[in-house]
């Protein structure tokens, strides 16, 4: 989908978002109030430039607006691959920009993510997987990599993998398996105002995905493990 | 003079921590593995591949991580995410002195890849979390395997991060690139344009390390000291993030054009820069003092 046709469906009561080199700024009006968006598009891979304006508008927002809620609309092939951007330390930008996130939140912005249209890997991990929850669209593409270039690096065939990722929601891309996951708070469908305004008004600061991950099923143990750890017992047979 | 490069991270808990001290959380005898693995008939580590625990450092209660290169090359599964967060957030329930994370991680472990994002993303808020309560985080990066990926990004969030010129810190591996953009954007080969790229001693000019030592045991224990009692307030303030937007986007404006490393160097005015490499960490260190483009503590 694109941002435009998004936008149009997500803000009825209108937005003044502005796209310039895919990165998407503005504001925006949701159930009357003013909600600062930040975003990216056209699968644009997340490099140093990129993440850097976002970390810009995070800052400018909770300079000049405390409390204003932020929506990060993520579309993005992932880290930009380049030399230069290694040189120059784009994990430490992308560092940056989860810190911008997790400030904004410490200092009471609700920050929501919404993959509208892709997500992958490094450009997703401090966008909406740092936001206080995420959300993506049915028709979303989300996934760590394409399963080439996993059957290269796991050494692990690729007709095998692709099996795995039919059922297995470790290893499949798409929505449904990351909301399984707990990496998702929730899918929208239909009524897309609706569902951002009760994102919003739902949303608490504490990350609680593990404990979805154990409720729906796809993530069995991470929370037995974290607890176990946490608390010194043990992790009880699942 | 004892090299941590080559040490599992069995052997470098006793090396770092006060000896005896260190009490490990869910250790290998609980026999806890990566449940994604056999599947894929991918061998199994009944610690995952991290140690977690607690112990002393100077006699201060100090929590801890290491990552075990060996294993999968130190990457993040669901149990080994599960355990660096729940590590982290029992130091904030105990109030700990710090925490101490000794990485070397290639990050995703994508034999589980959805857990292991996500997982990943779950260390990067409990360390942030850690922070906020008052908590300082150090990261340590000396490993053979380097800290790549999310955990490349992970190591950032911390208050300092300590090197040796051989570790290596980055986002995406030099292979990785060469494979999406081809040998000329990024020779893997090439190793000295690898260290000259993401070894220790780049990342200290440029501000993204924070303390340099030599490959040695002790030296990382000192400056794991010295970097715990040097943090005053752990946790991020705006006027924190804004220096940091500042120097990112002079960082931006200083190297435009330039894509060679050693021509970063000479712009930040470091003199001879082909002699950087061949320096020891000492005498680096007096060299670099006057030229680094940021990032003190």
């Amino acid at each position: 989908m694109s941002w435009q046709t998004l936008a149009t469906q997500l803000f009825p009561g209108g937005h003044d978002i502005l796209e310039r080199d895919n990165f998407l700024s503005g504001t925006a009006q949701v159930d009357g109030r003013t909600v600062a968006i930040i975003g990216t598009t056209e699968h644009v891979p997340i490099g140093i430039e990129i993440a850097l304006a976002q970390a810009q508008a995070i800052l400018n927002t909770v300079q000049e607006h405390p409390g204003r809620p932020i929506l990060i609309l993520v579309d993005t092939q992932g880290q930009r691959l380049r030399h230069r951007d290694e040189m120059l330390g784009i994990n430490s930008y992308m560092a940056h920009l989860g810190k911008c996130v997790d400030l904004a939140r410490r200092k009471g912005h609700t920050v929501i993510g919404l993959v509208y249209d892709q997500a992958l890997s490094g450009g997703f991990i401090t966008s909406g997987l740092i936001a206080s929850a995420c959300y993506a669209l049915p028709a979303a593409t989300i996934r760590v990599m394409g399963l080439p270039a996993m059957a290269r690096i796991t050494k692990v065939p690729e007709e095998r993998l692709t099996e795995l990722a039919r059922d297995n929601p470790v290893f499949a891309p798409g929505p449904e398996n990351y909301l399984r996951m707990g990496g998702l708070h929730g899918i929208w469908q239909d009524d897309l105002a609706n569902a951002l305004a009760r994102a919003l008004a739902e949303c608490g600061t504490d990350d609680v995905r593990m404990a979805l991950g154990q409720e729906r099923g796809g993530r069995l143990l991470a929370q037995p493990v974290a607890q176990a750890v946490r608390t010194g017992g043990h992790v009880r047979p699942t | 003079m004892s090299s941590y490069l080559e040490l599992t991270a069995r052997q470098r808990i006793p090396a770092i921590f006060d000896p005896g001290s260190f009490e490990e959380f869910l250790p290998p005898s609980e026999r806890i593995a990566s449940p994604h693995l056999a599947q894929l008939d991918a061998p199994v580590s009944f610690d995952d591949g991290v140690v977690v625990g607690r112990g002393l450092l100077g006699g201060h209660v100090v929590f801890g991580a290491a990552q075990e290169g060996g294993f999968m090359g130190g990457a993040v599964g669901e149990v080994h995410g599960a355990k660096l967060v729940g590590m982290l957030r029992r130091a904030i329930d105990e109030k700990a002195h710090a925490v101490l994370l000794l990485l070397e991680s290639g990050g995703v472990r994508l034999h589980e890849a959805n857990a292991g994002l996500i997982a990943v993303s779950e260390v990067m808020r409990a360390m942030l979390d850690a922070r906020a309560a008052g908590i300082p985080v150090v990261a340590v990066v000396g490993g053979s395997n380097g800290c790549f990926g999310g955990m490349g990004i992970s190591a950032r969030c911390a208050n300092v991060v300590i090197m040796s010129e051989e570790g290596r810190l980055a986002m995406s591996g030099p292979e990785v690139i060469e494979t999406a953009s081809g040998v000329e954007e990024f020779d893997s080969r090439d190793r000295a344009l690898v260290w000259r790229t993401t070894g220790g001693k780049h990342r200290y000019l440029m501000g993204d390390c924070q303390m340099l030592v030599a490959d040695d045991t002790a030296a990382f224990r000192a400056a794991a000291l010295e970097a715990i009692g040097g943090i005053g307030n752990a946790g991020l303030t705006l006027e924190d993030l804004l220096a940091e937007q500042a120097m990112l986007t002079r960082r931006l404006a200083d190297t435009e054009g330039l894509v060679e490393p050693m021509d970063v160097w000479r712009k930040l005015g470091v003199p001879d820069p082909a002699s950087v490499p061949m320096l020891d960490a000492d005498a680096f260190l007096q060299l670099a003092a006057p030229y680094r483009a940021g990032g003190q503590r």
